[in-house]
């Protein structure tokens, strides 16, 4: 399914010129001729209320708050969680106080003949899962045995929302939206931290405010605070070649120009991007729903190249496909239907397909055996977003069960939640403790039953 | 240049800068051009700053008296009364509380608060409209107030009755719904509330007693409760209120009441334009129509009204006008705030036509691509026109808290700050002041001039 292209095309989509604000620069991406086919939408939901994911039989994955236990199911058959310790008398009857969670069924589902809801941030982490946390790529024995008897080791991804970024709501909101405006690519202190594309301005500007509730990387957070502000681009015109007026409109026409070229060079290969791994997800037509589509030589980074990609470079470089405007968009990537076997997946893979191609025995520096809880850092990612996710808080955590892995989906993860965020916040220090309201949401992914064979 | 800063900075929320924002910084310059230039500080309140920068003028200059010396005093002293006297009763009433606040009582002070409530025309009016400013300041500058006005002031359970009409008026008016249509609307809109009168009742009752300013911003509620007493003559309005009542309306609406809008602000630019109408030459206007110009909520659409309003001065006083907005094409009433700010190349446009004046209307945000309008600028007069036959002037709506003045567009080309669209015309006979090219000696001169034909004509009117 998955498979190799070069590259997303891009055609119809030009970039203009930047509007800066603080340490925030926004490229609008521009498209004369809308695509009218394809139009998206966004559905709210309720940002305070928790959400499951069921992404396919015995499996799900709840987004979820940490302080909240999962205790029961109300009787109308919608799931609650309780809202802190209660006192209650033995004779009361009454359900307890809760948060209601809302389940949704998987994270595309085909809502009708030809309307497609999809979790856009959802899907993007799943791809860029797919991507960071599989196993090593050669045969290694020991990896695997560990992984099948033990289990994967529990690692965190830490990430912040787009209103955590001091000075994106005001950049966002003063920004003047182009009328023929279909996309962004968003620069913290010039790192590349989104690129948004959609097929029509209308759709554009209604979706614009979603950027501000996107997922962006920890040092992107920094990087606002330690860049107070990037310089604008001021084009320069020669005036010793100007006579008339007509040289003058030559000479803006040729600035114009400039700028387009400018932006491919500054999104650091993006938009031009050599190969990519893709697998579609949903099949809309002639459009392709396939998120996150990544390079193909992540995988052995040396550490400065991983310093790096932190800064938001794109290895998994979000794009949102069906907004590309072409038919069946080479930059997809797959959600793999069995997503929670990655390990083991990755072991099969590395046995089968790829044999030999590095001695057991060496050990590539990032991924080693999972026996000692680790906790990855990862690079933070951009990525596109088309729906509200249902997720909304200063920072979200996604953990991996490894150990606690057989638990059901809803219950009992408690204990090793906290310990998780215990080890996250003495990795965030402070961080933590400055979002608003101290929040924090964990967002697990919880496989019901039955270990990889 | 502060005087920019004086006309066009409310201290409100902007487009890009919130309340505090602009707040602070307006402080901050008004502290510096007080400590630094007391006199010129003085001077600007000669000049058509705006209300509120008047009156904060006022009262910084009454806060520091001790460190003026006599003379300065003395120049100061007309020119607070005299300005005091062209201020809205509001505003200085505001100035009156904001002196009590402050603890500033001295004998210099209480006689500017007595002269200046003396020659209110109606103090028992005042004494119901203001009713707790007039009794804030009575307290504070201890002022001798006339027959029942001090009773409704301070003693007003005691009397049964009042021989003054609006007194005796507003003390029915508590228990009788008819008296209530006597009083100001602002008073009486109060009591309504209370008697809980229909909207539609009390707006048709109360219609003859509107001021214009009341009438005009009632229009929108007076339609919606299909109340016609209020229906006023739109071309009586102020030109900039006008264009800020015709792009509240939405735009089908607009385009339904073409004619009458646009009679109604050709009208008001007539007014406004007075003898000068017809007197520019070739003007061409290059107006800023993108998002920004939406302003912020609690002043909708500001910069786009007074680019509007400025279309039609221009139309008014030039006898070859063009009106370029950057996005809109079509009927000016029905413009729209949308799009990014690309001035460069509508500059090109305009200067192609080879005008006798170039205005530019803007907040100077100038972001498609960010500065281009500089470029051109600078190029226009390095290469195309050496000889300046073309005159630039960047009028912008929008103080920029971060710089201290509104935003410049080019170094070389003349930026004032605009308030009204009506003041369009003086303010570019003053910008030759804010490209730098006169010194400093001449702007003296200038305001010293300024403020002697100001203080003559206010004398001769009191």
């Amino acid at each position: 399914m998955t498979a190799v292209t070069d590259g997303i095309d891009l055609t119809g989509l030009t970039a203009g010129p930047a509007q800066t604000w603080g340490a925030i620069r926004l490229v609008p991406l521009l498209r004369p001729i809308p695509i009218t086919e394809l139009r998206l939408h966004a559905r709210l939901y309720d940002p305070d209320e928790p959400s499951i994911v069921h992404t396919g039989p015995r499996t799900a994955y709840l987004s979820y708050i940490p302080h909240a236990f999962v205790a029961t199911w109300t009787t109308d058959t919608t799931p609650v969680a309780a809202f802190g310790t209660q006192l209650r008398g033995s004779a009361d009857t009454r359900a307890p106080a809760g948060i209601r969670l809302a389940s949704r069924r998987r994270m595309t589902r085909r809502e009708d003949r030809q309307r497609l809801r999809f979790l856009p941030l959802h899907l993007a982490m799943e791809g860029y899962l797919a991507l960071q946390f599989g196993g090593p790529p050669i045969a290694w024995q020991e990896w695997t045995r560990h992984a099948v008897t033990r289990g994967l080791s529990p690692r965190v991804e830490a990430s912040y929302t787009g209103a955590a970024i001091a000075g994106l709501d005001d950049a966002l909101r003063v920004f003047e939206i182009h009328p023929d405006q279909c996309g962004m690519v968003l620069y913290v202190a010039d790192a590349l931290a989104a690129a948004f594309v959609v097929p029509h301005p209308d759709d554009y500007r209604a979706l614009h405010p979603t950027l501000l509730q996107d997922f962006y990387g920890e040092l992107l957070f920094h990087y606002t605070h330690l860049y107070p502000a990037v310089p604008d681009f001021t084009p320069r015109l020669d005036d010793t070649v100007i006579t008339s007026v007509a040289d003058l409109r030559a000479q803006l026409a040729q600035v114009a120009a400039d700028w387009t070229a400018f932006h491919a060079l500054m999104a650091d290969g993006l938009l031009a991007a050599g190969r990519l791994t893709v697998t579609p997800v949903q099949r809309m037509g002639r459009f392709t729903l396939g998120p996150v589509p990544a390079r193909l030589q992540p995988r052995s980074r040396k550490p400065h190249r991983r310093n790096h990609h932190r800064r938001g470079r794109p290895a998994g470089l979000p794009q949102n496909v069906p907004a590309l405007g072409r038919p069946d968009p080479p930059g997809t990537l797959a959600v793999p239907t069995r997503r929670h076997r990655l390990g083991p997946r990755r072991h099969r893979h590395s046995t089968r397909h790829r044999p030999g191609r590095t001695g057991p025995t060496s050990r590539p520096r990032r991924l080693r055996p999972p026996a000692p809880p680790r906790h990855h850092r990862c690079p933070p990612h951009a990525r596109p977003k088309t729906a509200q996710p249902s997720i909304e808080s200063g920072a979200h955590e996604v953990n991996l069960p490894g150990s606690c892995r057989d638990f059901p989906a809803c219950v009992g993860f408690g204990g090793c939640l906290d310990r998780r965020r215990r080890s996250a916040e003495e990795r965030q220090g402070p961080l933590a403790t400055r979002q608003p309201g101290g929040g924090h949401i964990g967002f697990l992914v919880a496989r019901s039953r039955g270990r990889p064979a | 240049m502060f005087v920019n800063a004086a006309i066009a900075a409310t201290a409100q929320r902007e487009f890009r800068a919130g309340a505090a924002a602009q707040r602070l910084s307006l402080g901050f310059l008004h502290e510096y051009v007080l400590g630094n230039y007391r006199d010129l500080y003085a001077a600007t309140l000669a000049l058509d700053v705006n209300d509120l920068n008047a009156a904060m003028v006022v009262t910084n200059l009454l806060r520091t008296a001790r460190e003026a010396s006599d003379e300065q005093r003395a120049v100061e002293g007309r020119l607070i009364a005299a300005r005091l006297r062209s201020l809205p009763p509001h505003r200085v009433y505001g100035v009156l509380r904001e002196l009590r606040r402050l603890g500033i009582n001295n004998r210099r002070t209480r006689v500017i608060v007595r002269d200046w409530v003396a020659a209110r025309p109606d103090p028992a009016f005042d004494a119901i409209k203001y009713r707790r400013s007039l009794s804030v300041a009575a307290r504070h500058a201890h002022l001798p107030l006339p027959g029942e006005v001090g009773t409704v002031l301070f003693d007003w359970r005691r009397p049964k009755r009042y021989e003054t009409p609006i007194l005796e008026a507003w003390r029915r008016a508590h228990y009788e719904q008819q008296a209530l249509y006597e009083l100001p609307y602002t008073v009486a809109e109060g009591l309504a509330a209370q008697h809980g009168i229909d909207r539609a009742r009390f707006l048709s009752g109360i219609a003859p007693k509107l001021t214009d300013g009341e009438r005009l911003r009632l229009q929108g509620s007076a339609a919606r409760h299909r109340v016609e007493a209020v229906a006023m003559d739109l071309a009586a309005a102020p030109l900039t209120r006008l264009a800020i009542y015709a792009l509240s309306l939405p735009r089908p609406e607009r385009a339904r009441r073409r004619d009458e809008l646009t009679g109604a602000l050709q009208a008001a630019a007539r007014r406004a334009a007075r003898r000068q109408a017809g007197t520019w030459g070739r003007v061409v206007a290059v107006l800023d129509d993108s998002y920004s110009a939406a302003g912020s909520g609690v002043k909708r659409r500001r910069p786009l009204a007074v680019a509007l309003a400025t279309y039609y001065l221009l139309e008014a006083l030039a006898a070859d006008f063009t009106g370029l907005w950057l996005h809109h094409r079509g009927d000016p009433l029905l413009v729209h705030p949308i799009g990014a700010t690309g001035l460069g190349v509508r500059i090109v446009d305009a200067l192609a036509l080879r005008p006798d004046r170039l205005v530019i209307v803007s907040d100077g945000w100038d972001n498609d691509p960010p500065w281009q309008a500089a470029e051109v600028l600078r190029v226009w007069r390095t290469r195309l026109d050496p000889h300046q036959a073309t005159s630039v002037v960047h009028l912008n709506p929008v103080y920029d808290a971060d710089t201290f003045d509104v935003r410049r567009l080019a170094a070389s080309v003349a930026t004032v700050g605009v308030r009204d669209a009506e003041d369009a015309a003086a303010l570019v006979e003053l910008a030759r002041f804010a490209t730098g090219s006169a010194g400093f000696d001449e702007l003296r001169r200038h305001l010293a001039d300024r403020v002697e034909r100001f203080l003559n004509t206010e004398e001769a009117v009191s």
